[in-house]
């Protein structure tokens, strides 16, 4: 306490307090890979979600004359063997390929948080809801997952609707098989972090246990949660175009970028543009997913920000 | 040590139980039924018989219980005696595939080594590149070989295998036509020709299995010997005298590769059922072809029985790559 704080000019001390996401913006904006895979993200999203509105075909139009079409100006991307628009069927599959990435990611975020805040918490619960989770961590996911989607396809298309059926499924599985790794890391955060002296302060003046945990707990433990969030949509993209890919994901008429994939491999050797486009759009919404996660990471760590 | 392998095998052996028991429950609800793909035809009490004769007329628990009793002691001992020709398998039935009406035992000891080729070579040159990779990348941070390095690393973790092995078909066995772009696996190598056959058909598969492990070995092994480059130790042996490429090859490569080795110990399990996905690009019948073909004619036994094969290496890798964490870092207690 010898060093006497330097007194602050009356412009700085008056200074507004900055928000601390400007700071982490800042940080990232450091990051050339996350930037870029940022700049390459929001393309993706506006492709999938601006395109079809500019592109107005049908993606399900079959065509049979203007099948197996190479690229022209109707068709910028040629078109199937049934004539539909290549194009067309990007966007439309990358819309469910990038909303069950997002939807999947949100369910087992949640899942995972809260697990992982309940186990660091509540002592009582920790023990068994860490051994639920070190079960999980053992499951064989591909397997399981393969198996979740053929048992109750049929049951939930029947509830649901074809479409929405599946959907559901294949977000409510791809969830149910990847939170083991946020809630272990909330865990971990959530147990040091109740030990600290303002939430004991919460706790002196009465504050009831849901709010410490979302008002002082939560807030703090959402760096990792953020950057496991960009991850999982990444992990989340690819299982549902391996299920596709394995022909156990969406049906044939409702297009994903793995179900297109797996339709053009058949064709590969007359036509390889229908195997490289799907499969080009997939890597690439991956790749800068991590790239931001990267970044996300790096921005979020306050020993790195600032240097 | 001892002591803290043993705590941990007797919690090994009920979760691997558990899970054997969750998919077993799962298939059991399966609205997919043995006789459903029979013709109409036959009489409902025809019908029940087959049931019956497949191992479906008990109750839920009991079934467990029998394939749990057939699954660790019927199919192992009989596959010893397939390949011993010691006469120690009991009498009794045996886990039936219900699409070929065949043991399962049989089944896999026939798709194993074609799995076991594919993946472990694949797994095995995957860590050759990633070592050196990651070694230099650490040693040299921010050059551009570092750079390329974890860009391409990026790329090959980004990539899913099943678009790496399609675009390998296109350019290697389409364009090119250096490779075949289908795995024979009736192909049995004699000779140099057979012998070079042999190399060019699996190298497709192999390429595309190393270049994600090394992708993801290589992070790892470039994160750890950064960790590691900074530490008082290196430089202190530095100091006295020792020269650069003791430094780094002895010391820091050493306590690097602690974390590295229980990565790859951890990473094995997960090649096998990643592995699905590029034995069905290139049509390897190993084992996760096996399984695929078993989900999609809802085979339930079949499909019961890899999985808890599955479930069985995951435990036993965990295991595996705790304890060897523990002998490795002598800074791990766990007792």
């Amino acid at each position: 306490m010898t060093d006497a704080a330097k007194p602050l000019s009356p412009d700085e001390a008056f200074r507004p307090p900055r928000n601390q996401w400007w700071d982490v913006w800042d940080q990232f904006k450091t990051h050339r890979g996350a930037l870029a895979g940022l700049a390459v993200f929001v393309l993706i999203i506006a492709f999938v979600v601006l395109g079809p509105l500019i592109w107005q075909v049908d993606p399900g139009q079959i065509n049979i004359r203007e099948r197996n079409q190479g690229s022209s100006w109707t068709y910028p991307l040629g078109t199937d063997q049934l004539g539909r628009d290549l194009l067309a069927r990007l966007m439309y599959g990358g819309r469910v390929s990038v909303a069950v990435g997002l939807v999947a990611m949100l369910l087992g975020l949640v899942i995972g948080t809260l697990i992982g805040v309940l186990a660091g918490y509540f002592k009582l619960l920790d023990s068994p809801l860490m051994r639920v989770t070190d079960l999980f961590l053992a499951l064989p996911l591909l397997p399981l997952l393969l198996i979740l989607v053929t048992l109750f396809r049929d049951v939930l298309a029947k509830t649901f609707g074809e479409s929405i059926g599946v959907f559901l499924l294949i977000c409510f599985a791809i969830a149910i098989t990847s939170w083991m790794q946020t809630a272990r890391i909330v865990r971990g955060d959530v147990l040091a972090l109740k030990e600290r002296e303002y939430v004991l302060a919460a706790r002196s003046i009465g504050t009831p246990s849901s709010r410490i945990n979302t008002r002082h707990i939560l807030p703090n433990v959402l760096s990792p949660i953020m950057v496991s969030a960009t991850l999982g949509i990444a992990s989340a993209i690819i299982t549902e175009s391996a299920l596709s890919f394995l022909g156990l994901g969406f049906p044939p008429d409702f297009p994903t970028w793995g179900r297109i994939l797996y339709d053009g491999r058949d064709w590969i050797e007359q036509y390889p543009a229908r195997v490289v486009w799907p499969g080009v759009m997939i890597s690439l919404t991956v790749l800068s997913v991590n790239y931001i996660g990267d970044g996300l990471r790096d921005a979020l760590d306050p020993r790195i920000r600032g240097r | 040590m001892l002591s803290y392998t043993l705590r941990r095998l007797a919690f090994a052996v009920p979760t691997v139980l558990i899970i054997s028991l969750i998919v077993f429950l799962m298939l059991d609800m399966a609205p997919g039924d043995p006789t459903g793909s029979l013709p109409l035809t036959i009489p409902l009490e025809v019908r029940e018989q087959i049931r019956i004769s497949l191992g479906l007329g008990e109750p839920v628990m009991i079934r467990y219980f029998k394939w749990l009793y057939m699954m660790c002691v019927t199919e192992p001992l009989h596959i010893v005696q397939g390949m011993t020709g010691w006469n120690i398998a009991p009498e009794g039935p045996r886990i039936l595939s219900w699409q070929t009406r065949s043991p399962v035992g049989d089944i896999i000891v026939q798709r194993v080594p074609q799995t076991l080729w594919v993946v472990g070579m694949g797994y095995l040159f995957g860590i050759l590149i990633a070592l050196p990779i990651g070694v230099i990348s650490a040693y040299r941070q921010y050059s551009w070989f570092d750079q390329v390095g974890t860009f391409v690393s990026m790329i090959g973790f980004s990539v899913p295998t099943f678009f790496t092995g399609v675009v390998f078909i296109l350019i290697f066995a389409v364009w090119l036509g250096w490779f075949p772009s289908m795995y024979d696996t009736t192909h049995v190598v004699r000779d140099w020709n057979s012998f070079v056959f042999q190399a060019k058909q699996i190298a497709m598969p192999v390429a595309v299995l190393a270049l994600y492990n090394a992708s993801q070995i290589s992070r790892f092994m470039r994160a750890s010997m950064l960790d590691n480059l900074n530490q008082d130790y290196v430089r202190t042996a530095r100091a006295k005298g020792l020269g650069e490429k003791t430094v780094v090859l002895v010391h820091v490569l050493r306590n690097s590769m602690i974390p590295v080795v229980t990565v790859i110990a951890i990473g094995i399990p997960t090649v096998f059922t990643g592995a699905i996905i590029t034995e069905q690009i290139f049509r390897v019948n190993g084992l996760g072809d096996a399984l695929i073909r078993a989900i999609y004619v809802s085979d339930w036994p079949m499909v019961q029985t890899i999985t808890f094969i599955f479930a069985i290496l995951i435990v036993l890798f965990n295991l595996i790559a705790d304890v060897l964490y523990g002998i490795l870092d002598p800074r791990i207690r766990y007792d």
